[in-house]
């Protein structure tokens, strides 16, 4: 299985590694910054490399490679999707997963991953149990440690290993008992030239933060559960039960947790809640081009559009743009040729708009290729496949919890082709 | 040995302790500069000096200055410098009494003891001292270090420590184990068969914790050893639903090979359905349209495998759903491959790098199966933020899917992409597009003159591509097309890309009789230019003037003897040979002999179209979702997927015949003692053997074909699993830390009925809560869970409060009054388990009885609970022989039924009286289509519509078995007996013993339950025995007679034990016979107390009276 880990920046420095067999010399990260050299993109480079003796499978996760050696045949999705888990892990623990924060807690992500693999194979992934093993480091627990001399670390087996509920630690207790559901989706669509879609879905997701008292267990139900067309779920979820009624029951893990991924079909008709008025337009032989962009909303369910962002790789081309932005603000990064606008928030009386024009590189032939315009919004209150949560009920225990289900709805990928 | 160790550690350690004391002086005289200045030197004398304090810091007295040097420490080895000569001072602390110390010394000793062996030793006591320790993490952890240190010396002590963990009571320490035993594999092959031992013990270990580590084990140490998986193969498939994710995969992959050796292919149906219609003549008709509905029967084992594993698709981790689908891919009937579909396309979605090799796989599927993604061809359009290997895999997948339905459609999409920024990715669309047009040959010429079209494009790659993507094309129809290859050929001098020219170049040659006048001025620009051309544009030009010398010598003679010569002195050697080559063959000399005479006939062959083919096209050679499949080629470890045998090996070896008893030393260490006797009969092997046995022999006049009775086997065991399921609901009841996992598992098909009820008011659900569960039932029409409903509301009521005792009688009636369902089968004459009826084919099942395994599984996930008290079903003590008059031969016109309660788990439905009816036809004519039907139509609950008896011959007796819910009550059961003519109403009314199953339970369960079920829950009586029956065995002849119950074994003489539950609604019924000569006290403790005393009265009887 998984034979080293190494963790590489994005300047391509080596900043951390981990062995859990023989030593793997680092030098054979060298196939890895080969390829990384030979790729135009940082996403571009492939995720699994064959060198002479070993395979190298990386992730990339802001911006920080995550390169595992392994040895011999093993589905590559393991390590991949174990690789992604121990970057949830450290976010999970220190907030955000960055350099800075990785080498400021060395020692903690050294005992994390001690944890996580056992001769290359998981061996907990499971954040409640991690916590219990490990305590994540706070700064009232750090200053507490130096003075007491006490450890971050659990002199117990974590309860929730040897039972069947191994994502939820027991003994839990709060003063406050709440529990607060996120639905949020995600539309992914590709608009045409034309305006008109040519393929829209909606993923969507239930985040829920529960920090409720003893061992809960817990029912949501909606309103309107044949809209979900495919779904998957955090282990806790009885799947039985959820095939018969298509009600979801669990015992929550303490803590933050994704209860449900789901798919709204292609099938339905998909709300698309903005449109896009543009015209982009480069004239053979003058070294003009112009630019002007229209944002509105549409099938909106009276809510409002926010943060709206748009960006859009322009051609090579383009040396400059000049452009002016009816609100918001914009950027054009001359050596990406990225354009970004931020604009905000979609005035329906006030439609925002951006007007300009670029300019090319003299002598140069028209560029041949069209920009895509990429576009980014939130609706709040709003489940744009109309899902909605018909009630939250508790068994289990006596206390009664406070209940919060919020909606929101936001662009995932969603380009509008010129 | 380990005296021998001993002495060489001691003498070892002081030599390096004092090289490491004079490495150290060494080190200090270094005038030690702590800037972090660039040179080299400065740095490594930098860390040397740190070094120094660290190791002060180690030796001294205080924990917090020693954990803060080990941070340090590890910090070093996180940033791969080397602190390797801290080693002596380290692992001074492996028995700090401090944990995370502890931990860190840990993480040293793992990282360097390879490098440090003697040293290392020294901390091998610490380890084994540590794995004597009361607490099971210690215990674990010191395995883990310990067989993590590489060094070859403490081989047998690791092998010692390994086996005594294979048998410690904490599956967490049995799980490290598991997973040392790799370890030590490596470390020394040589132990592999003490290892496979192990290996073996640790597979019957009923653990989920375990199941995954152990299998990973087996693939590492012994993947060839498929027979140590035969007799857990059923275990493991029906614990895979509660096995952790990553063991989940592990277990799949292994499933998967193992299916491939035992159970033959499920794909040859056409052959099976041939040969089956020959055989057919020869049958009887009735048999031939059942083998033509059914050519291809599953193992069911191997069904059991493909129903385990579907759920598992909704995991939320991506590389289960992309095992389980691999699963389906080489294990499925094809028509179900379609499931996989749906969550495969979710699985795109995700990260970047889970998208690229889920759609390597899906690629690969669909050059096979188109249909499957068809419908999602629209999850594969490109947007232009992918990565570039994503889009090409997309493009990939969207070419594979394309058919003529869908070209239109794709090739719009594919002109989107051609004006892409991205070159690469336009050129790979091109390619694309090529590929469409010579599979499709309806949008050939379209394809073409778009390409064509793209000749014009300003992108050199775009041009260079369309130009190969054309001649390819070209080559399929090339008269038609002389205007391209004009076209092509007036570009050619703005086309600068070799593989483009080279490609022109080939094309004027090969169709030179198409373009008569311009190929010859072509050669005269390029003889021009030969000397500056790229090799394979030269080769294309000797080649081109080859041709033209043999079609029009007269234009071109001079022409190609000129680049002949310049060939000839060509600084690479390959064109040097190829002119060569090509003037003694077209140039006819002494020398060339006849081969020139054959010139023409060689050099302008009619050539093959080449085929356009997808690049994916041999990558299913390998398994899907393996490394190698991913790569494309084979990885060192890839263990290759056996083909399907003809003939399926012995499928009895998957039996499983006795629970040994050795393992339970080895059972987990949570399982409270008392109930430890009971789990050894939850997985009870010896139990579903003993039905299956009764199983075939109540069942009259069954052939004994293998394959019939291995139906009949998986059917029992299923009943028996859910007969599990629902007692084990009791038990879980009682037992007072029940939250947790429990509810988790059990609750969780009970808690479907509960859940509207308690959505409502608390009075309104007592009163509607009743009709809400036969609502929901007779939606459901499942076997699975008519029981374990009202068993869940038995338990509902009683922790709500003391009323629900009350309320439960209120409701009882209820069922009552709206008439009980029936739900019957009938066989044909041949078996019981007629295969036909019950072939595994999803199509036909219901759907939940495709999950009912998972309630097995749920069960078996509750085995690590520390609370579980189980309880099992059991096969039936005494099953009586006498009939019951159905139908008299008078009314019944000269049919006459009998019918006679089997004491058997209902094969329709759990909550269901097993019966046997016999049907006899007395008189002379035979009667046809004899059937039965529900006489309430009201009652929707079991809509499978029963298979009638299509004739009966006079004299002849058919014996068919039937399902009744009585729904926990003596009320009869009416319904019709259909003929073709005439129609019986009948009824059976069954004696209330026959309303329960048999469970075993230990007796201390047995008495913990009993105190639950006290108060009016309880019904005794005295009576006074008469002197015959106060032997034991007559009082439990008796007993089992009047009721179906089951014998606890009992500690007290004179106290006698049994226990059943109702078959409806899983309550538990408990009986107690105390002797107290002359008299007895019968106790009944059951909450359906109408049971309870129709019971006790029953009882009374039959205690009293003497006789048999």
């Amino acid at each position: 299985m998984i034979h080293s880990l190494f963790l590489v920046n994005a300047s391509g420095d080596i900043f951390l590694e981990k062995h859990w067999k023989s030593v793997v010399s680092r030098s054979v990260c060298d196939y890895f910054f080969e390829a990384l050299e030979r790729a135009t993109e940082p996403e571009n480079v492939p995720p699994v490399i064959p060198t002479p003796h070993h395979y190298l499978i990386n992730v990339l996760r802001h911006r920080i490679y995550f390169v595992a050696v392994i040895q011999s045949e093993v589905p590559p999705l393991f390590v991949i999707e174990f690789l992604h888990r121990v970057v949830d892990t450290f976010q999970d623990y220190f907030g955000v997963c960055t350099e800075a924060a990785i080498k400021d807690n060395v020692v903690v992500v050294y005992e994390l991953l001690e944890e996580m693999l056992d001769n290359g194979f998981p061996l907990a992934t499971e954040s409640n149990i991690l916590k219990e093993l490990i305590k994540p480091p706070t700064i009232l627990r750090t200053v507490v440690n130096t003075i007491t001399g006490s450890t971050n670390v659990g002199e117990q087996l974590p309860t929730g290993q040897l039972s069947v509920v191994p994502w939820r630690r027991t003994g839990v207790k709060y003063t406050n008992n709440e529990a607060y559901f996120d639905v949020i989706e995600e539309i992914d669509a590709i608009i045409d030239k034309s305006g008109s879609t040519i393929t829209a879905e909606i993923q969507g997701v239930i985040d829920a933060c529960v920090k409720l008292t003893g061992m809960p267990d817990l029912t949501l139900s909606f309103m309107n559960p044949r809209l979900l067309d495919d779904v998957s779920f955090h282990p806790c979820v009885r799947f039985k039960r959820w095939e018969a009624e298509r009600i979801l029951s669990f015992i929550p893990p303490d803590g933050n947790f994704r209860l449900l991924s789901y798919h709204v079909s292609s099938q339905n008709l998909v709300a698309i809640p903005v449109y896009v008025k543009h015209n982009i337009s480069f004239r053979e032989g003058s070294s003009q081009g112009r630019f002007e962009l229209t944002l509105g909303p549409k099938q909106t369910m009276g809510k409002a559009v926010e943060s709206v962002l748009v960006s859009s790789q322009l051609p090579r081309g383009v040396l400059n743009a000049n452009l002016n932005p009816s609100q918001g603000t914009y950027t054009f990064d001359p050596v990406t040729k990225l354009l970004s606008w931020d604009v905000g928030k979609i005035n329906p009386q006030k439609l925002p708009s951006l007007k300009g024009s670029m300019s090319l590189q003299a002598g140069a032939s028209k560029p041949d290729e069209n920009p895509t315009i990429n576009i980014q919004f939130k609706i709040q209150q709003l489940a744009i496949s109309g899902l909605k949560v018909n009630r939250l009920d508790m068994y289990g225990e006596k206390y009664k919890p406070f209940k919060g289900i919020k909606y929101m709805t936001k662009a995932g990928k969603f380009q509008v082709r010129t | 040995m380990l005296g021998m160790s001993a002495n060489s550690v001691s003498y070892n350690e002081q030599g390096s302790v004092e090289s490491g004391v004079d490495a150290a002086q060494e080190n200090s005289s270094i005038p030690g500069g702590f800037s972090s200045g660039g040179a080299a030197f400065s740095l490594f004398s930098a860390d040397c000096k740190k070094n120094e304090d660290l190791k002060e810091m180690l030796e001294s007295n205080k924990e917090s200055l020693k954990l803060e040097a080990m941070k340090r420490i590890v910090g070093l080895i996180a940033k791969g410098k080397n602190a390797s000569e801290l080693f002596p001072a380290v692992v001074k602390n492996v028995a700090s009494k401090n944990i995370e110390l502890k931990k860190l010394v840990y993480v040293y000793l793992v990282r360097y003891a390879e490098e440090q062996q003697d040293l290392a030793l020294l901390s091998i006591s610490t380890f084994q001292r540590a794995l004597k320790d009361p607490n099971q993490l210690i215990r674990a952890s010191a395995l883990r270090v310990l067989s993590s240190i590489r060094v070859p010396i403490i081989v047998p002590i690791m092998m010692l420590a390994i086996k005594e963990a294979a048998t410690d009571l904490s599956p967490y320490v049995r799980k490290t184990a598991a997973h040392a035993i790799q370890k030590l594999y490596s470390l020394d092959p040589d132990q592999k068969e003490h290892l496979i031992e192990v290996i073996e013990k640790l597979l019957k270990d009923k653990s989920t914790l375990v199941a995954g580590s152990v299998v990973m084990a087996f693939e590492e140490v012994c993947p060839d050893r498929i027979d140590l998986i035969h007799k857990n193969y059923r275990k493991l498939c029906n614990l895979l639903v509660d096995v952790e994710e990553w063991g989940q995969v592990v277990i799949i992959h292994m499933l998967t090979r193992y299916a491939r050796t035992q159970f033959v292919s499920p794909w040859r149906e056409d052959a099976m359905f041939d040969e089956n219609n020959e055989k057919a003549f020869y049958d009887s008709e009735e048999e031939r349209k059942v083998e033509q509905t059914r050519p291809y029967i599953m193992d069911p084992d191997h069904r059991l495998l493909l129903r385990n594993t579907k759920p598992l698709l909704q995991s939320r981790n991506s590389q289960v759903v992309m095992a389980v689908s691999q699963l389906y891919w080489h294990l499925a009937p094809k028509h179900e491959l379609s499931i996989i579909t749906k969550s495969l396309v979710r699985l795109l979605r995700s990260h970047r790098e889970v998208q690229y090799v889920v759609l390597q796989n899906i690629a690969t599927m669909s050059i096979q199966r188109k249909g499957m993604f068809e419908p999602f061809m629209k999850s594969f359009y490109v947007r232009s933020t992918d990565a570039t290997h994503i889009k090409t895999l997309k493009l990939e997948i969207l070419t594979n899917l394309a058919n003529e339905a869908n070209i239109s459609t794709i090739l719009r999409e594919f002109q989107t992409y051609v004006k892409s920024q991205d070159k690469a990715f336009a050129a790979a669309t091109i390619q694309a597009i090529g590929r469409c047009a010579t599979n499709i040959s309806e949008v050939t010429d379209t394809c073409l003159n778009g390409l064509v079209l793209l000749l014009s494009n300003r992108d050199e790659t775009v041009v260079a591509e369309s130009v190969v993507v054309i001649k390819k094309l070209l080559q399929t129809q090339p008269s038609q097309h002389s205007d391209i290859i004009k076209h092509m050929a007036k570009l050619f001098d703005n086309i600068t890309v070799p593989m483009a020219r080279a490609s022109i170049l080939w094309l004027m040659g090969e169709y030179c009789e198409h373009v008569p006048k311009i190929a010859p001025d072509v050669l005269r620009k390029m003889a021009k230019t030969f000397t500056n051309e790229e090799d394979i544009v030269k080769l294309q030009i000797v080649n081109l003037a080859a041709k033209l010398y043999l079609t029009n010598s007269k234009q071109t003679k001079l022409l190609t003897q000129y680049i002949l010569n310049l060939g000839k002195y060509d600084q690479n050697y390959d064109i040097r040979d190829r002119t060569r080559f090509i003037r003694q063959l077209i140039v006819p000399n002494e020398k060339s002999g006849a081969l020139s005479k054959y010139a023409r006939r060689i050099l302008m062959a009619p050539k093959p179209a080449p085929v356009l083919q997808s690049a994916f096209k041999d990558r299913d050679r390998f398994q899907l979702g393996t490394l190698s499949h991913t790569l494309n080629s084979q990885a060192s470890g890839y263990l290759e997927l056996s083909d399907w045998p003809a003939v399926a090996p012995d499928q009895s070896v998957r039996n499983v015949e006795v629970v040994e008893p050795v393992k339970e030393a080895g059972a987990p260490a949570l399982r409270k003692s008392k109930t430890a006797k009971s789990n050894e009969k939850f997985y009870s092997d010896s139990e579903e053997e003993e039905e299956e046995e009764e199983e075939g022999s109540s069942s009259e006049g069954s052939s004994s074909s293998s394959s019939e009775e291995s139906v009949s086997e998986s059917e029992s065991e299923e009943n028996s699993d859910d007969s599990n399921k629902s007692s084990s609901s009791q038990s879980e009841k009682s037992s007072s830390e029940s939250d947790s996992e429990k509810k988790k598992k059990t609750l969780k098909n009970k808690k479907l009925q509960q859940q509207k009820p308690d959505s409502k008011d608390r009075k309104q659900k007592n009163g509607n809560a009743v009709k809400v569960e036969s609502r929901s039932e007779s939606e459901s029409g499942s076997e699975s869970s008519s029981s374990e409903s009202s068993s869940e509301s038995g338990s509902e009521l009683d922790s709500d409060s003391d009323s629900g005792t009350d309320q439960k009688k209120n409701t009882k009636p209820k069922p009552v009054q709206s008439k009980p369902f029936i739900k019957q089968v009938e066989k044909k004459e041949v078996s019981l388990l007629d295969l036909d009826d019950f072939s595994p084919v999803p199509v036909t099942t219901p759907k939940s009885s495709i999950l009912s395994p998972n309630l097995l599984s749920d069960l078996q996930g509750l085995l690590i609970s520390p609370t579980t008290s189980a309880l099992q079903a059991s096969s039936p003590v005494f099953v009586p022989e006498t009939s019951h008059e159905l139908l008299h031969r008078m009314t019944g016109k000269g049919l006459s039924a009998q019918y006679r309660f089997t004491r058997q788990p209902c094969i329709y439905g759990n909550s269901m009286v097993s019966l046997q009816l016999t049907l006899r036809k007395i008189t002379n004519q035979s009667i046809k289509n004899t059937h039965i039907t529900k006489n309430t139509p009201n009652k929707t609950q079991n809509t499978q519509s029963s298979n009638a008896i299509e004739r009966l011959e006079p004299q002849a007796s058919v014996t068919v078995s039937m399902g009744v819910d009585f729904n926990d009550s003596t009320q009869a059961a009416n319904f019709q007996l259909c003929t073709k003519e005439d129609e019986f109403s009948v009824s059976i009314q069954p004696a209330v013993g026959e309303l329960l199953l048999p469970i075993t339970m230990s007796e201390a369960d047995f008495t913990k339950e009993q105190g639950k079920l006290m108060g009016m829950n309880e019904s005794s009586a005295t009576i006074t025995m008469t002197p015959e029956n106060v032997s034991s065995q007559s009082v439990n002849r008796k007993v089992v007679s009047v009721a179906n119950i089951g014998v606890i074994p009992s500690s007290q003489e004179n106290i006698y034990r049994f226990a059943g539950k109702t078959v409806s609604s899983g309550s538990l019924v408990l009986v107690s016979v105390a002797l107290k000569d002359p008299d007895a006290v019968i106790t009944i403790n059951t909450e359906k107390t109408v049971i309870g005393s129709m019971l006790l009265r029953q009882f009374k009887t039959a205690l009293t009276n003497s006789g048999p």
